[in-house]
């Protein structure tokens, strides 16, 4: 099992330590050339949105991370990587996400929810986060809500999270996120 | 809950990593280190460059013209305040401030006494050129380190010497036994709780940026392979030829620091550097405010 992690700008080690802990190899996409290497899937982390925006665009990287989304590669997007995912950014998962939600750094927090099919006690993390506004289509669906928020949804591969599951010990959400990768046929 | 905060503060640091922070004077310049990639904009009425030049007393900036700048930009922005000054830090965070910089760069308000940033909800970033001020400021409840460096002198000499004694003081941490951390806490007047943390991680509780002199796309790229975690770009930006083309050059040798060629293609035609002043040359050392 190998997962590339977006390594443009942000938290991205985290995510590495959390994938390699649940023993699965874990490679960083910095530009084009680490993009054409194999892989089960893909990990955008969180970070600044505009910035890992921009840069996959003067890295060429933009198209080909979306054809490959497109064409079914698992991808779980915490926080900025969301944000990516959704309406007016990559685009490929059907959902308008508002930024900076929970507005400046004074409104960070942290709290205890319900994650559809990964438990009722997951911890999680809110930093300068954004939520889901709105749902675009039926066959995306909300897997969590925090104070009537939507804060996670699932839309095929694609996982969505507002909340920073790579910063907590709780490792059931990375595990889900590799079950959706091996049971995913492998895209090139 | 104090703890919690803390936690918090320490995680939006990391969410920067990566990145560069831009210092910027207005909405417009903001914007400008906004579209060129900045992951954050230090808000400041001057420079350290033209600080510098003005000499003086420097202080806190208005608050009207930080609100202006939040205004402008959705990513996070920073303010400085004097090494001390309880009460700018509060004013700061009253207009919520995503991330306070007690800084050498302004003039000190109190010779002996840092900020207990403890008492805050908002977080800090200190200066610190080397571990034991590092550590210190992290006890004082500094949730982000930078290397002082020689602000606004477009000189990275002094951000390299910071760099490498921090680095090279958490290596000799790392390879003492555990018996010999007292006596290294007690040289390093720090606490002995953060003492063994390096010990044990062989990094800083906290995220470790470079600050002080960066002027160029090498720059950068040097001090990330020097084992920075991210960039503060003050002067360099804002007083060179072409302000866009040179921030976003810089954004993307932070990303790709490791890769010569692209840094060769980055450095083309990118108009004039600040002009920037040896050390040798400059009578007011800032990174020996603080200690």
């Amino acid at each position: 099992m190998k997962i590339a992690v977006l390594a443009l700008q942000g938290a991205f080690i985290e995510h590495e330590q959390r994938l390699q802990q649940l023993g699965a190899e874990t490679f960083e996409v910095r530009q084009l050339a680490d993009w054409l290497q194999p892989m089960d899937g893909l990990v955008l982390p969180r970070g600044e949105s505009t910035v890992q925006m921009r840069l996959l665009d003067q890295l060429g990287l933009l198209k080909p991370v979306q054809e490959a989304i497109l064409r079914g590669l698992p991808v779980l997007g915490t926080c900025a990587g969301m944000i990516l995912l959704s309406s007016g950014y990559l685009g490929t998962m059907n959902i308008r996400v508002r930024r900076n939600a929970y507005g400046r750094q004074l409104g960070s927090f942290h709290t205890v929810g319900q994650v559809e099919g990964i438990g009722e006690d997951v911890p999680m993390t809110f930093i300068r986060a954004p939520y889901i506004e709105e749902i675009l289509s039926p066959d995306c669906r909300p897997l969590a809500q925090v104070d009537g928020r939507m804060v996670a949804a699932q839309q095929g591969c694609q996982l969505a999270t507002a909340f920073h599951p790579e910063l907590d010990a709780d490792l059931r959400l990375h595990q889900h996120f590799l079950q959706m990768a091996r049971h995913n046929v492998i895209v090139g | 809950m104090a703890n919690e905060r803390q936690e918090l503060n320490r995680q939006l640091a990391q969410m920067l990593k990566g990145g560069v922070i831009m210092d910027v004077t207005t909405p417009e310049q903001a914007r400008i280190a906004e579209e060129a990639g900045a992951c954050a904009v230090m808000a400041l009425e001057r420079i350290p460059a033209d600080i510098r030049a003005a000499g003086g007393v420097s202080r806190m900036s208005d608050p009207k013209m930080i609100r202006g700048i939040q205004e402008a930009v959705s990513i996070p922005v920073m303010a400085k305040c004097r090494i001390g000054h309880i009460a700018e830090a509060q004013i700061l965070q009253a207009i919520e401030i995503d991330y306070i910089d007690e800084s050498e760069v302004l003039s000190p308000a109190d010779n002996i006494y840092h900020i207990d940033k403890t008492r805050f909800d908002v977080p800090f970033v200190c200066g610190a050129k080397n571990l034991g001020e590092a550590l210190r400021r992290i006890a004082e409840g500094a949730t982000m380190i930078r290397t002082k460096g020689e602000p606004g002198t477009g000189d990275v000499v002094q951000a390299v010497s910071h760099m490498r004694l921090m680095q090279s003081e958490i290596r000799r941490l790392v390879s003492m036994s555990e018996d010999e951390l007292f006596e290294a806490a007690k040289q390093l007047q720090a606490p002995y709780e953060l003492v063994r943390f390096v010990h044990e991680n062989g990094k800083l509780p906290v995220v470790n940026f470079a600050a002080g002199g960066v002027a160029t796309p090498a720059d950068a790229a040097l001090m990330m392979q020097l084992g920075a975690e991210g960039v503060f770009v003050g002067s360099g930006i804002f007083k060179s030829g072409n302000p866009r083309k040179r921030a976003a050059a810089i954004v993307q040798a932070v990303t790709n620091y490791q890769d010569a060629k692209l840094l060769a293609e980055l450095s083309e035609d990118l108009g004039e550097a600040m002009v920037g002043i040896n050390e040798q040359e400059i009578e007011l050392l800032m990174a020996e405010r603080g200690k």
